[in-house]
């Protein structure tokens, strides 16, 4: 896809650092300030101390449950539900149950998502968005996003998952954005939300205890997606039989149930009896028997794989450079991953000053959730129903939060984006931004404050003859410059 | 597209009764009409973009009209006649409603009518119109809430509060007294003056999304075109067409119907910067002309009774040039119309001291010269509508204006 700006004059630096690192300018952002150092700006973000945590001290995520207490309230709802269902289903052996319709209302209007896993999300997704909202300039939350992505989960997979993508972000992902990347994938794997997003409570080694009473078996998926998504990349040249033997390395890696047989309900716990015994060779290596560390091994060493370097470098340069990225940006990264262990911190700094970066042309388009936190940060706080409105404005432009259409998680190529319908809806979504806004000021100089100087005389012009402040900040939002990163 | 809807409540908005001490007493008992059961209401239509005055009530009697307004001149003859209103001047023929009231006079119109701001932006020019402050700044409350902040505090008008139209307050009615929102259930979705003006930014920067947005309006369109039997099709709820304009005086009417209902209330409707192709008769501006005359005719079928003790206004930042531009369209101008209706309006009037159109008669040889002050129609219906004093309008309603004097006897 042609870049839209076809001078070869790189782009305004303060709009790389707000746009292409960043989440975008909010009102006040000092355009001059930020050209003039906008490398050190980035890296000052990357300072702060716990700068990727959602901090728990913060009053407003006071109510935020750690994933064990999330699967837990799942459950219990689940059963609960569970029993409305049986007791509806049997009224006339249950005559209290006609005396008492009020114990049915959640099964007579039930709701298209379970309460209690849809208030969950919706808490979580509002701590999401007021963290988005307040960085500046968002950089570590793109991070955040991108690793996100890259280890998703789907909260359409099941009600546990609902009620635990939130917390899996916070436990999995962003204590682990300037660490090791060996140490986030294992966070990851081992995390409930993960193993019962990709199956792997099901699966049970053949020859273990649990396999042999019950004649069951394998289940590769976790096992597939490891190596497929999550490390090596496709076509880096794992076979099945590595498959095979992987998923029987990770048999036994589960989650507790409700009753609590194997340990405390909605914690991980290795159960032995479901565990493969035996040898097992991964990508030429053989690792011995013996329970948990042999998975963990296992991953410890496809974390520092070439091929996974390469997977990773390729897709950061991508999600931050450009589409087909320069190989060689992808060659750097790529370096600078293996020197360092997967050092994350380290690819950050890489990426904020590799000049790749600071020459592309500003070609990308921003996905839906970069658009709509933009779109927010851009206009403050309006009157919406929020966190609904933005989760449902999402929704529409085909980026539900932590709900991918597979494994391999959002599209991160502008083509998946420039869809006719999406712009469509992004329109739509403009349009209501801006008449939902109660106080816009002068949309001119709102571009000045958003876009900067280097804004083309055509935005510039379309919006000084907007015919209204909110025809102005529509257009302000659609604009090429607001839209491309 | 549903998924974007929202429902809106009816809600109290900036409910802060505090700010209304700083008005108490500033009005003047001259509520002898309260006596006579008169429940005055007040109801104000904001046209952002700038109405064309001269395509809304044509001049036909003036020999230069013709010439400068060219091919989208009203006139009294060929196949979409103006409606004449006396022997001058003729209503675009998509007002039917208000040729009609005008006859039974019960509408009026000021011509030859602008704001104290004579710069050409739309921002500040709102700014101006709504904040009723004598120049643009950073206005945080309108007019129309100072009046209703200034009239005594156990006022039925005070306690029944504003009404505010629309997914967003407009800046007329924002302010201390408390406003009601109210919405039509859709959420607006843009008008193609928006899509039209995002897409002709994208030709000529960004050819891609211009090529899927254009898909994306084609495939918008097709849908709507194919929901023949209307269920699919939703009501474009937008405040910029026809429908939306009247659904949502529909809704306002109903709310002020009641005998604890709102009695003044604020619409914007968008859509009058008509620069390209903006027609005549028929067209573009007559579409929303008919939207606008579509209000007038809910706001009298659903006040129903109340419709005796009403004013509605209509007021823009500014007017078009006299001239037609090189697209067949008008630019940026001054002088204007405000149009008056309500059983309360004295009307089957047009109220102008009519300035001309030669070259030398025209404000800055471009534009209709204004020659009454929006804010003297507006300080007129005030006062004779809720009794508001001159001092009061020309000091707190209208900050800085008290040699703008009000018009009066446009009330009945």
């Amino acid at each position: 896809m042609a870049a839209p700006v076809a001078k070869s004059v790189s782009p305004d630096p303060a709009l790389v650092a707000l746009h292409r690192f960043g989440l975008g300018a909010k009102p006040g952002d000092d355009f001059g300030k930020i050209a003039a150092d906008p490398r050190g700006y980035l890296k000052a973000e990357l300072k702060q101390q716990d700068i990727a945590l959602i901090s728990p001290d913060d009053p407003r995520n006071a109510g935020l449950l750690d994933s064990t207490a999330a699967i837990q309230a799942s459950m219990t709802a689940a059963a609960e539900r569970r029993a409305a269902r049986d007791q509806k289903a049997e009224p006339a052996m249950r005559p209290t149950a006609m005396d008492d319709p009020g114990g049915l209302t959640e099964t007579k209007d039930k709701p298209a998502v379970p309460r209690v896993e849809a208030d969950i999300y919706r808490d979580e997704a509002q701590a999401r968005f007021d963290k988005a909202f307040a960085a500046t300039p968002g950089f570590v939350e793109r991070l955040v996003g991108f690793w996100s992505n890259h280890f998703c989960v789907s909260v359409a997979k099941a009600a546990v998952v609902r009620a635990s993508a939130g917390a899996f972000e916070r436990e999995a992902i962003r204590p682990f954005v300037f660490g090791r990347f060996a140490d986030m994938l294992l966070a990851v794997e081992h995390h409930p939300s993960m193993l019962f997003f990709l199956d792997n409570q099901q699966s049970i080694g053949p020859d273990s205890r649990v396999g042999k009473r019950r004649g069951r078996g394998l289940n590769e998926n976790l096992a597939r997606e490891i190596l497929e998504l999550h490390t090596l990349g496709v076509g880096s040249g794992y076979s099945q039989a590595d498959v095979t033997s992987f998923a029987g390395m990770l048999t036994g890696w589960t989650m507790a149930g409700r009753k609590g047989r194997l340990g405390e309900p909605g914690t991980f716990v290795f159960n032995a009896n479901a565990h493969q015994p035996g040898n097992a060779v991964l990508l030429g290596k053989t690792y011995p028997g013996g329970g948990m560390g042999q998975a963990e091994a296992a991953l410890n060493d496809i974390a520092r794989h070439p091929a996974t370097a390469r997977h990773i470098a390729t897709k950061l340069a991508r999600h931050f450079i450009a589409d087909d990225p320069p190989p060689a940006a992808v060659e750097r990264l790529a370096r600078v991953f293996a020197k360092t262990d997967g050092d994350l911190r380290a690819l950050a700094v890489t990426l904020i000053d590799m000049p790749e970066a600071w020459s592309t042309p500003l070609a990308k388009l921003r996905s839906p959730l970069d658009y709509v936190v933009a779109l927010r940060r851009a206009i403050g706080s309006t009157a919406g129903n929020e966190p609904q409105r933005s989760l449902r404005w999402l929704k529409a432009l085909g980026e539900p939060l932590w709900q991918p259409p597979g494994p391999n998680g959002f599209s991160d190529q502008t083509d998946a984006w420039t869809s006719a319908e999406g712009l469509k809806t992004r329109l739509d979504i403009a349009w209501q931004a801006a008449k939902q806004a109660d106080d816009i000021g002068n949309p001119n100089e709102m571009l000045a404050s958003l876009i900067g100087a280097s804004v083309s005389a055509e935005t510039r012009q379309a919006i000084s003859r907007a015919e209204s402040r909110q025809q102005g900040l529509a257009l302000l939002l659609m604009a090429p410059e607001f839209q491309r990163r | 597209m549903s998924l974007l809807c929202e429902t809106p409540s009816l809600s109290r908005r900036a409910v802060l009764m505090t700010g209304g001490a700083l008005f108490a007493w500033a009005h003047l008992p001259r509520l002898a009409r309260a006596a006579d059961n008169r429940d005055p209401r007040l109801i104000v239509i904001v046209l952002r973009g700038a109405l064309d005055g001269l395509s809304t009530v044509g001049p036909v009697g003036d020999p230069d009209y013709a010439g400068l307004h060219g091919d989208i001149a009203l006139s009294l003859s060929g196949a979409n006649p103006a409606l004449p209103l006396d022997g001058f001047f003729a209503v675009n023929p998509a007002m039917p409603v208000f040729a009609r009231l005008f006859k039974a006079g019960q509408a009026a119109v000021v011509h030859a009518a602008a704001t104290g701001y004579r710069d050409r932006s739309h921002f500040d020019g709102q700014d101006v119109l709504e904040s009723g402050l004598p120049g643009p700044g950073n206005a945080t409350t309108g007019w129309l809430n100072r009046a209703l902040a200034s009239l005594p505090a156990g006022d039925r008008i005070v306690k029944a509060g504003g009404l505010a139209v629309g997914p967003s307050t407009p800046l007329v009615i924002r302010g201390a007294a408390p406003v009601l929102g109210w919405a039509p259930q859709a959420l607006p979705t843009p008008g193609d003056a928006l899509a039209e003006r995002v897409l002709d930014l994208y030709n000529h920067r960004d050819p891609v999304l211009a090529a899927a947005l254009q898909r994306g309006l084609d495939a918008d369109r097709m849908a709507m075109g194919d929901a023949l039997d209307g269920k699919t099709m939703k009501p474009k709820g937008g405040l910029d067409n026809a429908a939306g304009m009247r659904q949502s005086a529909q809704g306002a009417a109903r709310l002020m119907a009641a005998d604890d209902g709102p009695r003044i209330a604020a619409l914007a409707f968008d859509g009058w910067d008509t620069h390209v192709n903006e027609g005549g008769a028929t067209g573009r501006l007559a579409n929303l002309l008919g939207g606008l005359d579509g209000a007038f005719e809910e706001f009298e079928k659903g006040l129903g009774a109340r419709w005796r003790d009403t004013a509605v206004v209509t007021i823009t930042e500014f007017g078009r040039t006299a001239r037609i531009n090189g697209t067949v369209g008008t630019d940026h101008g001054t002088g204007t119309v405000v149009l008056l209706a309500g059983g309360a309006i004295n009307g089957g009037r047009v109220v102008a001291d009519w300035p001309g159109l030669k070259p030398a008669q025209l404000y800055e040889q471009r534009d209709l010269a204004p020659t009454s002050d929006v804010r003297a129609v507006l300080k007129g219906l005030l006062a004779d509508q809720f009794g508001l004093s001159a001092a009061v309008l020309g000091d707190k309603v209208f900050p800085d204006s008290a040699a703008v004097k009000p018009m009066r006897d446009l009330v009945v």
